[in-house]
């Protein structure tokens, strides 16, 4: 954070013809309605074209890692959800895994099953909320609305689950907070037999549009290798052609016993890898976090929904590193505990946060423009890469 | 074919000897300690050996141990090709903390060292762009520090206040 390394320079060229021309640094951001956040890039222009955008981030920047090292094992867990508020049950669950593997706590089954069910359902509002405001950058207002319109209903399931409507606090060590309400598995299925027509309708009025494709395809491709070697994870690794997903490659809580796929990009409008695949994918995991509501409702069994726990919790010394896929994928939480009431390290490692760090590699020599819809395919939020 | 910890520090104590500690822990989080001098040539090799080949960086974190006395850095590398894991652990000086850097290796850990030096001071040598990531420039000291005291206020801004519910 801050302007060292970004002076402005002008940069006079001549070309053969004699004119003069210079390069020109804007800024886009702190505040810009497309940066999701508060996020910068410097950004040298020669005309529409971009040079480079650099970003540059730390203005949501809360010390999340620092407070876990002063509030104690369970009081930290309202601070996870603000790690990355548009999904923040992922952060909930990621915390709890940490802790759990550390203490050596077995989870009860329905827990787990509350758990899945919590994070699909917070799949779904995360990636509305992603491909909507994608098409509203882009120019298209309309799916946006439609977007909010069926996150509104989440909200309100989110809402009956556990009192909250985006920092929700539903998972605690152990297990989670409150069982399924009555009649919260009727109220899903409703939503879900809604919801899924839509997706389809939402293709029909967006994704395929003219417009719009040609205003993602073969911008920004990202090949398998480099995003690799950038460690994109989720949608951004998938849109790159690998089928990697950590609930199926790397299972955790009760994933193994459901059925889905992982959809992966395919160069459908342009080249592998470019930010429509990156959209798509986003589109048909929407579809796949359904199935895998739809089953765990069906399969999951009664009993306890907490395991004994000490309020006092003190898991022995030791550390962890432990992976889960949210909704911006693989996200991973090293954990050291020195054996008190207070963890001794905390690191949280974020999609958002290795997503950003390859803009200035792919903006170079993009329109201006272009810039806004690399920052929605990547689903860029910008407290997650802050912390 | 997926190696465990005991055989990947077999294939590097061949070449680096006694640089690459044995492995200590369990399971998925044993971990080898490998002097810091050593540990930009350790990554390479374990990027480019076709039999470990670990073409990712999962994370890459600091964790201050005032009493020890270092700073470790701790990585965690990821094979998409055998789908195995190796924890790597360096401890460096807390007085004057340097570490070579493995941005060459793997891109992502660029921006995850500007952190480490952001938040816990540690210089990384041979890193292209070592600036701060998240504290302003002229923030003092290193936050995550487990001796940090915060200042009472930035350029006029107090960063605290008295609490509300005090009688």
């Amino acid at each position: 954070m801050g302007l060292a390394g970004f002076e402005v320079e002008i940069q006079r060229q001549q070309n053969g013809g004699g004119v003069v021309t210079e390069d020109m640094t804007l800024n886009m951001g702190p505040q810009h309605p497309s940066t999701h956040g508060v996020l910068r890039f410097v950004v040298r222009a020669d005309g529409e074209v971009m040079k480079s955008a650099i970003p540059d981030i730390g203005y949501l920047h809360r010390s999340i890692e620092k407070i876990a090292e002063k509030v104690g094992w369970h009081g930290f867990l309202p601070y996870t959800d603000r790690v990355d508020y548009v999904a923040a049950m992922f952060c909930n669950h990621g915390w709890c895994m940490a802790a759990e593997k550390l203490a050596g706590l077995e989870v009860p089954k329905r827990a787990e099953y509350c758990r899945v069910i919590a994070d699909e359902l917070c799949r779904l509002h995360s990636h509305l909320l992603s491909v909507g405001t994608m098409a509203m950058d882009i120019g298209a207002f309309t799916p946006f609305t439609h977007a909010i319109r069926e996150r509104e209903y989440l909200n309100d399931l989110f809402e009956e689950l556990c009192g909250a409507r985006l920092t929700f606090h539903y998972m605690r060590i152990g297990g989670v907070g409150w069982d399924l309400p009555p009649g919260f598995d009727e109220k899903v299925t409703a939503f879900l037999d809604r919801f899924e027509p839509m997706v389809e309708e939402y293709n029909r009025l967006i994704s395929y549009n003219k417009i719009f494709t040609e205003r993602l395809a073969n911008v920004a491709v990202i090949s398998a290798a480099e995003a690799i070697d950038y460690h994109l994870v989720g949608p951004n690794l998938r849109g790159s052609g690998v089928r990697y997903d950590v609930r199926r490659d790397d299972p955790y809580s009760v994933y193994p016993e459901l059925d889905f796929e992982i959809p992966v990009g395919r160069g459908e409008v342009g080249t592998l890898g470019d930010s429509f695949d990156r959209y798509i994918v986003r589109m048909d995991e929407m579809k796949q976090s359904c199935r895998i509501i739809r089953q765990a409702l069906r399969q999951i069994p009664k009993g306890p929904v907490i395991a004994k726990v000490p309020r006092n919790f003190k898991p022995p010394a030791g550390d962890t590193y432990v992976r889960l896929e949210s909704a911006r994928g693989d996200m991973g939480w090293y954990v050291v505990s020195d054996g008190t009431a207070f963890p001794h390290r905390c690191k949280i490692r974020t999609g958002s946060f290795t997503g950003i760090s390859i803009i200035e590699k792919v903006s170079r020599d993009l329109m201006i423009a272009d810039l806004v819809a690399v920052i929605a395919s990547l689903d860029l939020v910008a407290p997650e890469i802050d912390r | 074919m997926p190696l465990d910890a005991a055989g990947v520090h077999a294939r590097l104590t061949a070449r680096f000897g006694d640089a690459v500690g044995a492995p200590a822990g369990t399971g998925r989080d044993a971990a080898l300690t490998v002097v810091p001098e050593r540990i930009a040539e350790v990554c390479t090799l374990l990027r480019d050996d076709p039999d470990l080949a670990f073409d990712c960086l999962s994370n890459l974190s600091g964790v201050d141990y005032p009493k020890a006395g270092h700073i470790q850095v701790v990585y965690h590398l990821f094979s998409y090709r055998h789908r195995h894991w190796i924890v790597l652990k360096v401890n460096a000086n807390r007085d004057d903390p340097v570490v070579p850097t493995v941005s060459t290796v793997w891109s992502h850990a660029n921006w995850e060292e500007r952190e480490v030096f952001d938040l816990l001071g540690v210089r990384f040598t041979g890193h292209p762009d070592l600036r701060r990531l998240l504290m302003p420039e002229d923030w003092p000291g290193h936050p995550l520090r487990k001796d940090f005291v915060e200042p009472e206020e930035y350029h006029g801004i107090a960063t605290s206040r008295e609490s509300l519910l005090k009688a």
